[in-house]
């Protein structure tokens, strides 16, 4: 039984929810978010990552209305939200505070964006105690937020926002307070929650894994742009950049000349003496043109010997070892000084390292394993 | 419009009775007296035209040349000036003891130093009377002990006068360098008598330095209000006790002379602007020292 | 750094003295026999009684009350918005002098703003009365209550105003429900700072104070002139009390509301 895959980006009859058509956002000199196009789709789960400065908290607080674009024009539903203050959008946001009002009790606090339109009280009531159930926050509804705990009370910011049933929920930074064992139950927790409701959200964070963990689709900014929109896996897998592969993850990188070698191969060339790498790729490079190749350390085989079926392969010395517990990372020197990071999976309790500081290795990856590079 | 409402409002209000106000007193320092109500001439029911017209200097060279003025203006800064001094005296070391004293007890202390702020300050001065007076509580004291066989002369002198200003501002000078010695860290003092310093060396070469900003708070906190004082002169002070908060009110209720009144104000002012300034330097710059 | 040496104890000792014997001894002779203020003749009440007789005192502090009443709440709105457009305004014509207005009369001698007030008084034609004090009153404390206010403004997490616009709130509405109540202890000290000033106030009320309006720092100061007087020792004593019996209460019922809190916050840290 096939399931149909969620992807409404690759249908072009879909309509996204949100349109952001050639944004520009400026603080006197300063270009917050530059000449920016990007569309999110109804029940997406969206991420903005990026690290700080690079404009994710602005397009959020655009969209939230505490902002407006200075070029350009942001579409809620088709229709442009740049007119519409923020107590007028059918936007809700949970703050990075997480802004709970600290006079109101929790109750309080969720019902308090329903008190505001002309909700009966026993719907507000119905609504509040949906919302208190949501969350698992049913004991604690007339405490104070200074009477609760952090994860709780991000759990009531969290139903605060969502209690208007928002067409789009803004999230920011919304697990940053929690420590990192908490965090990772949450993540699961808002994903749950996001499934539950329907509703599109869209979070902004720095933590890449927590990007991955929870978003549809990734969208990776630096310095007011948008670099890469994916999925996770694409982003991490097939990232059009380096700056997309260096920011997720961990990689190596190697420069150096590109000269097809036959259809979608090309041979880089990364010093003179030494044999050419070849990889797989569609990107359309000239013969002599500059590229990176980009390697993900889990990729990397290293061996004593020299594969006898490696398309890739060069010698080193093993440099440093760390030991992570479940795997472990080898430094390997290649003679050029260049430094390859190649990771191995420590599947057996009690196993003989194979190789120690200073030993003779061969590094090896196959030709799909990286990828080539433009910029 | 609602933003524009909020604005105006409390920048109407203070146009009107602060600003306004101030450039009346400055015009009327260039005005002449007269004999008639309000005494001074022109006024502005003779229209704006003449009201601003009409403008001498003879008030500003009137205190110039009458040295009852400079007296007062040099007395003035002088009394200010030794009585900060003296607040600091008395001020740091009870602002040091309290920022050693254990945590629980910082609380207590503080309300303690402002408690006083909050009863009158006329009843405060008052208080200094009953016992600085030639029968007063102070000469009976010293009279019994025997330190002296004759009461001393203390109030209506300079004398009553500093510790007048001691004792109505020394809260001033203790919470401002209490804060910069409670964010002191202890463990600075440690290091430097570990390297070498004694307790005193370190008091002198790392406490000192960094209060420095609390002290000068301080000192500008008491010295600004005791430069334009006038109910501790009055009422403390003797007929020889110059200070010009006393002559500016003399010269307007005692001779009813607005105009010299009014110089004698914009005067003060000019003089006051200049610790103000350093003052609003001292407190900008700790702010970003903070931030 | 807490090990008291005995300089330290004696700077307390010796500072504290210093701050409150003087008003010590002016509350326990407030309740001495004798008309001759500095001899101990026996304990009595009799001058609070002739305190009370004295008609031209509580004229007097019947008009001192309505003026802090009524200048103190007018300064607590004026200088709550003046705080607000300070600290949230953002740039609008004319700011170096609004904020320089704010904070000039916090150091501006008392002669020079009563004198100042007093010459616009005549200049427009407006009888000193209980209303022109109010007005010079209200001036003044309302930059202390600006200060407070901004003070705990500036502290205050602009996301709570954010998010109360997100949920549907209009700016008004926001401040309302949200800002107000958070920043509420901050404008009732300022309130009741400019409550103090008011009452306190001398000088400028000798300008600002015609011959019907006279208030009891004006009485106290044209009695004292004349020397110590038991009456006045008596009246002192009362101010004092109630000065002493306010703030120590109030500082005691933000103290059990601050450890209060501070245990739920463990407690609910703990339950975590």
């Amino acid at each position: 039984m096939t399931q149909a895959v969620f992807a409404p980006w690759d249908d072009p009859s879909q309509k996204p929810i949100i349109r952001f058509n050639r944004v520009t956002k400026r603080f006197g000199e300063f270009t917050a978010i530059d000449d920016l196009t990007l569309d999110i789709f109804e029940q997406e789960f969206f991420a903005l990552l990026g690290p700080s400065g690079c404009g994710k908290t602005t397009m959020m607080r655009m969209l939230a209305g505490f902002e407006t674009p200075t070029d350009g024009t942001i579409e809620l539903a088709g229709q442009d939200i740049a007119p519409v203050p923020p107590n007028k959008r059918a936007v809700n946001m949970m703050f990075q505070s997480y802004a709970l009002f600290p006079h109101l009790s929790v109750y309080e606090n969720i019902a308090f964006g329903l008190r505001r339109g002309d909700m009966p009280k026993h719907d507000i009531d119905d609504r509040v105690a949906e919302m208190l159930k949501l969350t698992r926050l049913e004991k604690f509804a007339r405490r104070k937020p200074h009477q609760i705990s952090g994860g709780q009370r991000q759990r009531v910011a969290l139903a605060r926002s969502l209690a208007k049933a928002p067409k789009l929920l803004l999230l920011d930074e919304p697990l940053g307070a929690l420590d990192a064992k908490l965090r990772q139950a949450t993540q699961f927790e808002l994903m749950d929650i996001q499934e539950k409701t329907g509703t599109t959200f869209v979070i902004v964070t720095h933590d890449q894994e927590e990007a991955m963990t929870v978003a549809s689709r990734v969208a990776v900014m630096d310095e007011g742009r948008v670099i890469q929109v994916a999925t996770p896996e694409r982003i991490y897998e097939a990232p059009n950049s380096v700056y997309v592969a260096d920011f997720i993850g961990d990689v190596n990188i190697i420069e150096g000349t590109a000269k097809a070698s036959g259809e979608g191969r090309f041979d880089v060339v990364w010093d003179a003496d030494k044999e050419p790498f070849t990889a797989a790729s569609e990107l359309p490079l000239s013969d002599g043109q500059t590229c990176h190749l980009a390697i993900r350390p889990e990729k990397v085989t290293i061996s004593a010997e020299r594969p006898a079926d490696a398309v890739n392969a060069v010698e080193g010395k093993v440099l440093d070892i760390a030991y992570l517990g479940n795997l472990s990372t080898y430094h390997v020197e290649l003679p050029g000084g260049q430094i390859i990071k190649a990771q191995t999976a420590n599947t057996r309790r009690v196993s003989r390292r194979g190789f120690t500081w200073e030993d003779p290795v061969w590094i090896s990856w196959t030709a799909t394993a990286a990828v080539l590079l433009e910029q | 419009m609602q933003r524009f409402a909020l604005i105006a409002v409390p920048y109407v209000w203070l146009l009107a009775l602060f600003l306004v106000p101030f450039i009346i007193v400055f015009k009327i320092s260039l005005s002449d007296i007269a004999l008639s109500i309000p005494p001074y001439t022109p006024t502005l029911e003779d229209g704006f035209g003449p009201f601003f017209a009409a403008l001498d200097f003879e008030n500003f060279a009137f205190l110039a040349s009458d040295d009852l003025y400079w007296r007062a203006y040099a007395s003035s800064l002088r009394i200010a000036a030794i009585s900060t001094f003296l607040t600091l005296l008395v001020g740091y070391p009870i602002a040091y003891a309290m920022a050693r004293a254990p945590e629980e007890w910082r609380p207590t202390l503080m309300m303690l130093v402002i408690l006083p702020f909050w009863t009158s300050f006329l009843i405060r001065v008052y208080a200094w009377m009953g016992i600085l007076s030639q029968e007063g509580f102070l000469n009976q004291f010293l009279l019994w002990t025997g330190i002296i066989s004759d009461p001393l002369m203390i109030l209506n002198t300079n004398t009553a006068v500093y510790i007048g200003i001691i004792y109505t501002y020394v809260p001033f000078m203790i919470l401002p360098i209490f804060s910069a010695l409670d964010r002191l860290d202890g463990s600075l003092i440690e290091a430097a008598e570990d390297l070498g310093c004694s307790r005193l060396q370190a008091f002198w070469l790392v406490t000192i330095p960094l209060s420095k900003n609390g002290i000068i708070a301080g000192s500008f906190l008491v010295f600004i209000p005791a430069l334009g004082e006038f109910v501790i002169p009055s009422l403390l002070g003797g007929s020889g006790t110059l200070m010009i908060g006393k002559v500016l009110w003399e010269e307007f209720f005692n001779n009813r002379d607005w105009p010299v009144a009014s110089a004698v104000a914009v005067i003060l002012l000019l003089i006051l602007i200049i610790p103000i300034i350093l003052f609003q330097r001292n407190q900008q710059r700790q702010a970003e020292e903070e931030a | 750094m807490n090990r008291l040496s005995w300089f330290n104890v004696t700077s307390l000792t010796l500072g504290f003295a210093f701050l409150y014997l003087p008003m010590v001894i002016l509350v326990i002779y407030s309740f001495n026999e004798s008309k001759l203020v500095t001899v101990w003749a026996g304990f009595s009440t009799k001058w609070y009684g002739e305190l009370l007789q004295n008609e031209a005192f509580l004229d007097a502090a019947w008009v001192t009350i309505k003026v802090a009443v009524l200048s103190s709440t007018f300064a607590t709105v004026l200088g709550t918005m003046a705080a607000y457009v300070l600290v949230r305004g953002g740039r609008f014509l004319g700011r170096t002098v609004f904020s320089g207005m704010i904070y000039a009369p916090l150091v501006m001698p008392e002669v020079i703003t009563g004198l100042s007030l007093l010459l616009l008084f005549i200049g427009i034609g407006l009888d000193r009365d209980v209303l022109t004090i109010v007005l010079a009153h209200t001036t003044f404390s309302m930059c202390y209550v600006s200060v407070v206010v901004s003070s705990r403004l500036m502290t205050f997490d602009r996301s709570l105003e954010e998010a109360a616009l997100d949920l549907g709130c209009s700016s008004f509405d926001a401040f309302r429900l949200v800002t107000l109540p958070i920043i509420a202890p901050a404008v009732i000290s300022g309130w009741l700072l400019a409550f103090t000033l008011s009452l306190d106030d001398l000088v400028i009320a000798s300008f600002t104070a015609g011959p019907s309006a006279t208030t009891l720092p004006i009485k106290i100061f044209s009695a004292v002139r004349l020397g110590v007087s038991p009456e006045i020792n008596a009246l002192s004593t009362i101010m004092i009390g109630i000065v002493t019996v306010g703030v120590i209460s109030a500082s005691l019922v933000s103290k059990r509301n601050s450890l209060r809190q501070q245990r739920e916050e463990q407690a609910a840290a703990r339950a975590a």
